[in-house]
């Protein structure tokens, strides 16, 4: 099985690239009419996507903006109102974001939010990219979690029973990634192993973790975790979670990063171990640096699938982002928006996602300038 | 001594006995922990369990199911239903996302504008949310039975779900059952048969014919069809059929969530058909439409296989995400399972084999089809 899945997934992946190069041709310039009204289907499909406008436009207008409430001290107003309820996530904006962090001390999240965001950013442009932006951002998860957790600088201690809401997810993301980028490394050279042990471990377990749903891998760390260690040795629940999901992430990126390494010419190693190189530094600086460049847009695309997994830490009663948002809603003083909270909520994780996209599609149209050089 | 250092055979034996030494160790030192931790819990290792009655009700299945029986029957509840989910999220979603992604090359702007919008929205946000906004629109968004919307006559829409009238087989039900079940038996040999020895009417004539004569035996085997109406019976619907909310919601959210990665491989199988190939059938003269369906759709398809083989493994990995919206598939069965029994490590194990288990026997599927779909070069 495992071959002809690879086999697959290359055809796939080939066919992928294939069709970021070529699009249909553009048939002869039409007229506006013709585009619209041309034929019989055309007709019904203009006349179709008019209509679904013209009666989805106004009520949407008239329920998102003219009769909802925007601001008002608690639910009253809303349960009067025909329209959206956008007071309820201005009053409930912090719980959201927060979860139930001391409401005292949520300049620390904020701050240690502003500060992961600021790491992204500065991680996206290429030229930044280099041995100083891994100290950075080591720099920056210790200082984030030293302001989340407390216990340091005098900051009261905070337990991470408490952290919730978009932090949480902003970690687990970050560490699902970050940990699990040098893991797939691993197992994606273990797989590629002459040595039959490394590279039957290595096979198995990218081929189990890929067969199956996070939600198990979820259960599995959170129920099995605390029964694998001994007695007295314990690991709070959002570490359990983050295990789950590093390994998860670990084994897709171990599969990309795989693709990378194919595509180097086998020459590369060989000429770098006949220079006396050692495989480790064979690996290092010769056939990692080029294979790992190929498969940088791929592994993008990872990052997406990641920061919308961590949605899913909900079923094992992590307070992320979407289950604060869960949480605030069944406050009985208001009438349960859960429309308004879910589309702000799936605002958030489109801004990232879309955003994070785009900058894949740039990454791969500039990994094509430089193949075309 | 050095010499046998710079063996590459034994430096390679050394290397792999540490990385398995290790490995082993690693798995020895936690099944010692676990053992130790169960057994000072009181939990008995083994899959005794399996037989006891599993004292947790189940809320929708096919297969009739009491909290009397044992956990083995719950299990199989629980997989009917992922099986039932992830093949209809399949069948429809395949379709949704064929339209959706033509609509992505359609030459008319406001399709293209829909599909590609619609596209975006569901890719880039996570499906549990979707699932959770879903559930909440049928629950929290829908009046109470009393004040059921009623779409369609005899159609009742509300919080508890959808109801709706549905045929019922009255008198010799068996014989009915019987003669539907060899006829359309009878026409799948026929079906397989075909454009071997014998040419045989299409499957559109046949099937729609061994129907009607499934019909016909029944009717005079004494079978009738009664159709049974819903109805308030005090606070909720009584007769019919229905779809729980959490049913609707997770196929519902399911479907149009791979509906969008379906339409970006049929968006993609289009374009990595070679431009010649428009080309050409333009200058044939075909009109654009009958162009995609001729020419490109055929070529396209064959792409599309893999990237789909992928998408449908993880439709499967996706249904188990029942368990945010209480819907009961397999792995929500489970979860309830292990939570009451503390057989976390049975109960583990039967998950990952029950969805490997799955994801071969469709990958294994899909890659026959592939084969007989592939291109035969000569």
């Amino acid at each position: 099985m495992t071959a002809i899945d690879v086999s697959l997934e290359q055809a796939g992946r080939s066919a992928r690239r294939h069709a970021a190069e070529t699009k249909p041709p553009e048939p002869r310039r039409r007229s506006l009419l013709t585009v619209f009204f041309g034929g019989v289907s055309s007709t019904f499909l203009t006349l179709a996507a008019g209509a679904v406008l013209l009666l989805a436009m106004p009520r949407l207008l008239q329920w998102g903006v003219l009769d909802a409430v925007w601001t008002a001290a608690d639910g009253n107003a809303c349960r009067e109102a025909s329209g959206a309820c956008w007071a309820f996530l201005r009053a409930k904006l912090r719980q959201i974001a927060f979860g139930i962090y001391p409401p005292d001390q949520q300049w620390r999240p904020l701050l240690g939010m502003v500060l992961m965001l600021a790491a992204i950013l500065w991680s996206l442009p290429p030229r930044n990219w280099g041995g100083r932006l891994l100290l950075l951002w080591g720099v920056a998860v210790v200082v984030f979690l030293g302001l989340m957790g407390g216990g340091v600088f005098g900051l009261v201690p905070v337990p991470s029973a408490y952290w919730g809401g978009l932090p949480v997810t902003l970690i687990l993301a970050v560490s699902a990634l970050g940990i699990g980028f040098p893991v797939g490394v691993l197992l994606a050279l273990g797989r590629r192993s002459e040595m039959p042990v490394p590279r039957l471990l290595s096979t198995g377990l990218i081929e189990i973790i890929r067969g199956l749903p996070l939600i198990s891998l979820l259960f599995m760390s959170s129920i099995m975790l605390p029964i694998m260690l001994p007695e007295g040795m314990t690991i709070d629940k959002l570490a359990r979670a983050g295990v789950a999901l590093t390994i998860f992430s670990a084994a897709y990126m171990a599969e990309i990063v795989r693709g990378g390494l194919q595509a180097v010419p086998d020459g590369q190693g060989e000429a770098a171990r006949a220079l006396g190189l050692q495989w480790a530094q064979a690996m290092r600086l010769v056939v990692l640096p080029q294979a790992l460049r190929t498969v940088i847009p791929p592994l993008t695309n990872t990052a997406i699938v990641m920061v919308k997994n961590t949605a899913l830490v909900l079923v094992v009663g992590l307070f992320d982002l979407l289950s604060s948002g869960k949480s605030a809603l069944a406050d009985p003083a208001w009438p349960s928006p859960f429309a308004e909270t879910y589309l702000f909520i799936a605002a958030i994780y489109f801004v990232i996602c879309f955003g994070l996209s785009r900058y894949s599609a740039f990454l791969e149209r500039r990994a094509d300038v430089g193949r075309a050089r | 001594m050095l010499r046998f250092w710079y063996d590459v055979r034994i430096r390679s034996a050394v290397w792999q006995a540490i990385i398995l030494a290790t490995f082993l160790g690693t798995i020895a030192w936690l099944t010692a922990n676990t053992l130790d931790n169960l057994a000072r819990r009181g939990i008995q290792t083994g899959f005794a369990f399996l037989e006891r009655p599993a004292r947790f009700p189940i809320s929708e299945g096919f297969l009739a199911y009491e909290p009397t029986q044992s956990y083995l029957r719950a299990f199989a509840v629980g997989l009917l239903n992922t099986l039932y989910i992830a093949t209809l999220t399949i069948v429809v979603a395949t379709a949704t996302g064929f339209v959706v992604g033509m609509g992505r090359r359609s030459l008319n702007p406001l399709v293209r504008a829909f599909a590609a919008s619609f596209v975006e929205a569901m890719r880039n946000t996570p499906l549990v949310v979707q699932l959770l906004f879903w559930y909440a629109l049928l629950t929290i968004g829908l009046p109470s039975p009393r004040a059921a919307l009623e779409p369609v006559p005899d159609v009742f829409l509300s919080l508890r779900g959808l109801f709706f009238p549905w045929p019922r087989l009255e008198g010799a039900a068996a014989a009915g059952w019987v003669a539907l079940a060899a006829t359309v038996l009878a026409l799948a040999a026929l079906f397989v048969r075909r454009g071997r020895a014998v040419r045989l009417p299409s499957p559109a004539i046949i099937l729609p014919a061994g129907l009607g004569l499934a019909a016909i035996v029944g009717w005079l085997g004494g079978t009738r069809i009664d159709v049974d109406y819903p109805a308030l019976q005090g606070f909720n619907f009584g007769g019919g059929a229905t779809l729980t909310p959490e049913f609707m919601a997770l196929v519902v959210g399911l479907i149009l969530y791979t509906a969008a990665f379906i339409a970006e491989i049929v968006r993609s199988g289009i374009d990595a058909v070679p431009k010649g190939q428009w080309e050409a059938a333009r200058a044939l003269g075909l009109r654009e439409t009958r162009i995609l369906w001729l020419v490109i759709m055929p070529q396209a398809v064959r792409l599309m296989v893999p990237p789909m083989t992928s998408q449908f493994l993880n439709v499967v990995k996706n249904t188990t995400l029942a368990l945010a919206v209480g819907y009961p598939d397999f792995a929500s069965v489970m979860a309830t399972t292990i939570n009451q029994t503390g057989q976390a490590i049975e109960g583990v194990l039967i998950l990952m084999g029950v969805y490997l288990m799955i994801s071969l026997t469709l990958s294994a599927f899909m890659n026959w089809y592939n084969a007989r779909m592939a291109m035969v070069t000569r």
